[in-house]
């Protein structure tokens, strides 16, 4: 699987960042493991270490596994400004993890991230690809709520 | 294509997704069809609008009607009562507070003093359609640049326009095209940096997802004036749209020969491709964007050698902000002289801002350049939500310093804003209301820039860490003498010694809350209170006996069990255990609890015999 990713970029040092980003995107746990990390250093003819640098710059890449959705709520200036803290609060209680954290039925990963660029909206969270603003503390507890029922 | 005789334009910038447009246009598209009006209605899905604060918003053309804060439960509304009996639904329509309705788009008072020039068409053509893009004038440019000019021509064209970088800098961007044009490398690459990541700042986004084809319009001009074949957007992971709209443009482009080999038949070939970022700030920073483009961690280098003499793979390289990119196609449409006209002495043409925080009407505004912070903040911002006053604006993200009423009416301009320790950065503004303290907000910042501190070099990798220790230890209720002054000594030496813009800019907040706000650091550190009770530490609850009814509601809320007493006697908090959760004071029925600035006295006494017991056993 890993392979056939790596194989649709040239095995080129500069596609590193997309290949990892397919990697950990089509991966059910959203991370890249350590065996990944072996076949993409092979593909590529780098040092697995180097890549292993490049992949914890980064704060998007992932080194264990995460939930099947990935909540990133934004902890930029301007969400902050509009209480983001206490959303984050009522999101650690209704999930029942800590930041950086999945939720047991692997369902939910609790991450705080930099601005996501809709601040007009503050505060604002993304989960997986969707974004969502003018968040209340009413509001993000049913949104986790509409997705545990969706699955 | 059949001509219909409305057409709906539904803002799907990110701003009104994120509360719901894609809904909307959903259910349009049902009730168009139950009622067989699909052949009548153009739905057009736009890039941003701006007012994002009104949003989800939508203009209905011809009449150019403007709905805001629209929910799915209007659509059968606007379609009967709008669309079919031709009465627009004045209830979603714009009212102030005197109630005056604003039927149109052109009437909003958010547009009145906006000049848009690269947001011109945002919110006004379907970002995914070429043929709307060249309907609006779009290509011509290059068309005419490739046909009628040299290289040189081009670059005299923006040096005369007075163009300089959006991206922050706001170094000449005329210059940079100059010296790798005169660069004599067979190779040469252009990139267009969206790796925006100001918090606060959200052009760059809108622009690369309301007009894809502006941007690349203004990267190929740019690539034909310095000589450049190829270039790259690198554009950060958490814009995912605007990484699909400028794939998408890149396609279509070529698809019409637009992109490619000998365009518009000169002797010009272009080709570009997208480059995502993976979640890290100091990417924006152009040797760090260039360092990730080559797929290594994005640590900034020394310059020189500046990008624009060795850059990508040792080329010469020419790094632009997308918004500058954003003005170059309309900046040869109606000429250098016109471009020039907008503006003040050293800075032309417009800048778009991002208004954010606690200001009426957030968005993203374009207006000219040397506007007051006044008119920004109060006649385009609508002035601040929710009654408050205005306290302090921070203009430029992590990199700016914040600005006080006393500098309202500042022409907003690169020098203007340079002398008084603020920048323009890439366009964020964020408004702040008196009931957030400066010293809580300056260290929301310095932890910002230490999360995202590359740690290439040490002035910025443990100078920041030290500065962001002392902000924690003054606003925890532990500020000394002198750690102001050690503040100002860090925050000067970080600016000097650091790598790359990141580092030098970082302590810009501090020091200027220090500069205007220097009182509040004051109180903190001596009078262990902060006005504003934003710091917990310095702050503390309290039960005001004369209006407690002894509900015990608040005991019974507290997490800490830290409430006591009884009916006759009111209940009283004990300050010791109190973990500041604010529960009691949600829940009295009758508002007898509040919150007093200052750390309680029984506090201050324990923390002070702690630190004479820890002095002893250090003796």
């Amino acid at each position: 699987m890993t392979l056939e990713i790596c194989r649709k970029y040239a095995p080129n040092k500069d596609n590193l960042i997309q290949i990892l980003h397919e990697i950990q995107d089509t991966h059910p746990q959203h991370y890249i493991s350590a065996a990944a990390v072996d076949i993409v250093a092979e593909y590529l003819h780098v040092p697995a270490n180097h890549i292993y640098g490049v992949l914890t710059f980064y704060t998007m890449y992932s080194t264990t596994p995460r939930g099947r959705n990935i909540i990133r709520l934004c902890e930029s200036p301007p969400c902050y400004i509009k209480g983001s803290d206490n959303i984050l609060r009522r999101l650690k209680t209704v999930l029942g993890v800590g930041t950086g954290e999945t939720t047991k039925d692997g369902a939910f990963t609790l991450e705080l991230c930099a601005c996501l660029g809709v601040c007009g909206n503050a505060p604002v969270m993304m989960i997986n690809d969707d974004v969502y603003g003018d968040l209340t503390e009413e509001k993000v507890e049913e949104i986790v709520n509409k997705i545990r029922g969706a699955k | 294509m059949s001509l219909k005789r409305i057409d709906l334009l539904i803002c799907c910038g990110s701003g009104c997704v994120s509360s719901g447009a894609l809904k909307i246009k959903e259910r349009f598209h049902e009730v168009l069809q139950e009622k067989g009006l699909v052949n009548e209605i153009n739905i057009i899905e736009t890039g941003c609008m701006g007012p994002c604060d009104y949003g989800p918003v939508m203009v209905i053309y011809p009449e150019g009607i403007f709905y805001k804060k629209v929910t799915p439960e209007d659509v059968e509304e606007i379609v009967s009562d709008h669309f079919i009996k031709g009465r627009p639904v004045a209830r979603l329509m714009l009212q102030d507070e005197e109630e005056k309705t604003f039927s149109t788009q052109k009437e909003v008072p958010f547009y009145q003093k906006q000049v848009k020039v690269a947001l011109a068409n945002c919110g006004y053509i379907d970002p995914e359609s070429i043929d709307e893009y060249i309907a609006t004038g779009g290509y011509e440019a290059l068309g005419t640049v490739l046909t009628t000019m040299s290289p040189q021509d081009a670059i005299e064209v923006i040096k005369k326009s007075g163009l300089r970088g959006r991206g922050g800098g706001g170094f000449p961007t005329y210059l940079k095209w100059q010296m790798v044009h005169d660069n004599q490398a067979e190779e040469k690459y252009i990139i267009c940096n969206g790796d925006e990541g100001d918090p606060g700042a959200f052009m760059d986004r809108s622009l690369l997802e309301g007009d894809p084809h502006r941007i690349l319009e203004g990267m190929m001009i740019s690539a034909f004036a310095m000589g450049a074949t190829s270039g790259f957007f690198y554009i950060r992971a958490e814009y995912p749209l605007a990484i699909k709209r400028i794939k998408h443009a890149i396609a279509q482009a070529k698809e019409l020969g637009l992109m490619g080999r000998s365009i518009f038949g000169s002797k010009f070939s272009f080709d570009a491709e997208v480059r995502t970022g993976a979640g890290a700030f100091v990417c924006g920073e152009e040797t760090a964007l260039i360092n990730s483009i080559e797929g290594q961690r994005g640590n900034p280098t020394p310059k020189p050698p500046y990008p624009a003499v060795q850059g990508l793979w040792g080329k010469p390289t020419v790094v632009n902000n997308v918004e500058t990119y954003g003005n170059i196609p309309t900046i040869f449409l109606k000429g250098a002289d016109w471009f020039a006209s907008m503006g003040t002495e050293t800075s032309k043409g417009t800048k778009v801002f991002a208004l954010t925080g606690d200001i009426r009407n957030t968005g993203l505004v374009e207006v000219p350049m040397g506007i007051t912070l006044r008119e920004m903040i109060f006649d385009v911002g609508g002035g601040m939500s929710g009654g408050h006053k205005f306290k302090a604006v921070q203009l430029g993200g992590p990199s700016g310093g914040c600005l006080t009423t006393q500098h309202l009416d500042v022409p907003v301009d690169y020098e203007s804003l340079k002398e008084r320790g603020a920048m323009m950065g890439s366009g964020g503004v964020i408004v702040m209301n008196d009931e957030k303290c400066m010293v809580n907000v300056a260290k929301f910042f310095m932890d910002f820039c230490v999360d995202e501190s590359c740690g290439k070099c040490s002035p910025c990798r443990i100078g920041l860490k030290q500065m962001l220790d002392i902000l924690t230890r003054i606003d925890s209720g532990y500020g000394k003498e002198g750690d102001i002054e050690e503040l100002q000594r860090l925050g000067e030496a970080i600016s000097k010694l650091s790598l790359c813009g990141l580092g030098q800019s970082a302590p810009n907040p501090v020091l200027s809350t220090i500069r205007f706000f220097r009182e509040e650091y004051e109180s903190h550190i001596r009078d262990k209170s902060c006005a504003t009770k934003v710091c917990l530490d310095l702050m503390h609850f309290h039960i005001d006996k004369n209006r407690c009814i002894g509900c015990s509601l608040c005991a019974k809320k507290c997490p800490v069990s830290c409430i006591s007493g009884s009916r006759d006697e009111k209940y009283t908090i004990n300050q010791l255990p109190c973990v500041k959760c604010g529960n009691c004071m949600d829940v009295c029925p009758v508002k007898a609890v509040t919150k007093v600035p200052g750390m309680h006295p029984e506090v201050a006494a324990k923390r002070l015999a702690e630190t004479k017991l820890s002095h002893n056993y250090d003796e």
